[in-house]
């Protein structure tokens, strides 16, 4: 029994990266920010390497939805070991409006069409913090979820998965199809070498529009402005450790 | 023409009550049956939507003891709490709960359904949500009003306003970012009412869970929080931690930075940032945490934050109320003995 992955991954800005919310309030600045591949995503991408080198795993196929700056994201997951990727094509202010709903709807169709039994997703992306994409998926599908994974052990068409949980973790069972996304103590992902990038740029690559998948991406939402937070008025300091003791005693803290 | 009349208001009160504004909160239960304490800053959430609530309670057992601790909240509008109680829902995963909570709401129509940020709630919520087509809402901080919402993105670094067009709002609530209800206050008294709630699930069995067993309050409730970071060095120097914050029994607890995590020096619910606990205590204690921006998320809303760093630039300086220079591994034991004596 080998089973194929469908690993889902989105191109983000990057996770060391400051960010600014444009004066205007209507977004990010993006132009000319480095984006790389979702940190969580990355995980879940090891992941089904790790097992198609175990022979659990016949096929592996990446996917993102987004720009043709997706398929840069996409080359390096097939540089880490995907076997082909799937770029469906959603770009300007579509792509922009672009939510969970959606882009769940365009994964589901996928795993459907491509008949694949696992679907490995990041547990969210570090960009909108939704943390909802794989839960959704597998509600469409009507398949089983496993998610915040820190744990995934395949055999006999069951997915035996640690989860952490607020206050701890928990094991579950769920049986394949199902979904599961990755928390950060999944794995440690690795890093794609030289050759392995070159290899990838002839590994096949398809392109599909929401339409083709008969889907409908229209946003459920508006976004009305953004904002930055309130600056905390940070920057005190005190000189010894009698001098903090004080200071927190005169605001009762201690 | 009399008959009409009477027809014609019959049809428009059956209209109105069909119509009627309301909204379920999904209460949480936890160990031996009490309820969350996320549940009761989700309370806040709702109470601000101002419409009639119904709550409802998943769990395996005691979900009456869960309700009478909820009844309560009698400033809160809770008209009715809804118990699901049966042994099918160990472990409470989503592929029981979902079609359950999918029945309430076709046979009550409620038009915006929360619950508090916890992993339960993450887990079935986003699942139900793609069940009745809506656009769920992640985490919220603020109630604009009954469509419009706030949330933080970017890990905290931008904050989202937008309005939800879909005519179910399934959202999560920011349990740091709404106060937790009080109890009393009001002559509201909830009903208890039994769902007829049978799971049926094939696709998914429960089978352990390791809870981390701990005498010190909640991350999310304990009222000072000392954090420990890379520049502890082991899982033993963690212990210098726990001594200060057992001198405030009952009210402080100790937290981690995700390097410390990764390094193994605690337990990785202890982790706070953007990919652990979001928590804003009194008196957050950084000691010898840098103040990546993936920690600032999970801490900045602190009401007072103090940081101990033996390098005077990292930037968690930046954000501290006070912060002492030095080695703290001379500066925790200096700490501990003076406050011992306070």
């Amino acid at each position: 029994m080998a089973i194929r992955i469908l690993v889902g991954v989105k191109r983000a800005i990057d996770y060391a990266v400051k960010i600014q919310v444009k004066s205007d309030k209507t977004g990010v600045v993006t132009e000319g920010v480095k984006h790389s591949m979702n940190p969580f995503d990355e995980i879940a991408v090891e992941e089904a390497i790790r097992l198609k080198e175990k022979k659990v795993a016949q096929e592996v196929i990446a996917i993102s939805c987004g720009p043709p700056q997706c398929q840069e994201t996409l080359r390096t997951a097939l540089a880490l070991g995907a076997d082909r990727a799937i770029h469906v094509e959603v770009a300007g202010k579509d792509y922009e409006m672009l939510q969970p709903l959606a882009i769940s709807k365009l994964i589901a169709a996928v795993a459907k069409k491509e008949n694949v039994d696992l679907v490995l997703l990041g547990k969210l992306a570090i960009d909108d913090d939704s943390n909802q994409t794989g839960q959704m998926v597998a509600g469409l599908l009507s398949w089983p979820q496993a998610v915040f994974a820190s744990k995934v052990d395949i055999k006999d068409k069951k997915a035996e998965v640690m989860r952490e949980i607020d206050g701890g973790s928990e094991t579950i069972r769920v049986k394949l199809p199902a979904v599961i996304t990755a928390d950060l103590r999944l794995n440690q992902p690795r890093f794609a070498n030289l050759p392995s990038i070159q290899k990838a740029k002839k590994k096949p690559m398809a392109k599909m529009s929401p339409k083709d998948l008969g889907v409908d991406i229209k946003p459920h939402q508006e976004y009305l402005s953004y904002e930055e937070p309130p600056k905390r008025q940070g920057g005190g300091r005190v000189a010894s450790v009698d001098e903090l003791i004080s200071k927190l005693k005169e605001k009762g803290l201690i | 023409m009399y008959s009409r009349q009477i027809l014609s208001r019959l049809t428009t009160s059956t209209i109105r009550s069909r119509c009627f504004a309301s909204t379920l909160v999904l209460a949480e239960q936890i160990e031996g049956g009490k309820l969350a304490p996320v549940t009761l800053n989700t309370l806040t959430a709702a109470a601000q939507l101002k419409q009639d609530i119904d709550c409802v309670i998943f769990g395996t057992e005691k979900t009456n003891e869960t309700a009478n601790e909820l009844k309560k909240f009698t400033n809160c509008n809770i008209k009715k709490i809804l118990l699901a109680e049966n042994a099918g829902f160990k472990g409470l995963l989503s592929e029981s709960v979902t079609p359950i909570l999918l029945d309430i709401q076709k046979k009550n129509n409620y038009t915006h359904i929360l619950g508090g940020s916890s992993t339960f709630a993450k887990g079935v919520l986003p699942r139900l949500a793609a069940l009745l087509d809506v656009q769920p809402i992640s985490d919220i901080t603020a109630v604009i009003d009954k469509s419009q919402y706030s949330r933080f993105i970017y890990a905290g670094n931008a904050i989202l306003k937008l309005k939800s067009n879909d005519p179910v709002q399934i959202i999560t609530v920011r349990g740091t970012a709404f106060e937790a209800a009080k109890q009393g206050g009001g002559s509201g008294e909830a009903q208890i009412e039994k769902v007829n709630s049978t799971p049926n699930n094939d696709l998914s069995e429960f089978v352990s869970r390791q809870v981390q067993q701990s005498e010190r309050p909640e991350l999310a409730s304990a009222r000072i929080i000392f954090s420990g970071g890379r520049a502890l060095k082991s899982k033993e120097n963690f212990k210098l931690l726990y001594d200060l914050a057992d001198l405030f029994p009952g009210q402080a607890t100790v937290g981690a930075s995700r390097a410390a995590v990764d390094a193994g020096y605690c337990a990785n619910d202890l982790q706070i940032g953007q990919t652990g606990k979001i928590v804003a205590p009194d008196l957050y204690v950084a000691i010898g945490i840098s103040g990546a921006i993936q920690h600032i998320a999970g801490m900045k809303d602190s009401k007072v934050i103090v940081a101990i760093n033996k390098d005077a630039d990292s930037p968690i300086f930046a954000i501290a109320d006070y912060g002492l220079t030095g080695d703290l591994f001379k500066v925790l034991p200096e700490l501990t003995e003076k406050l011992k004596k306070k």
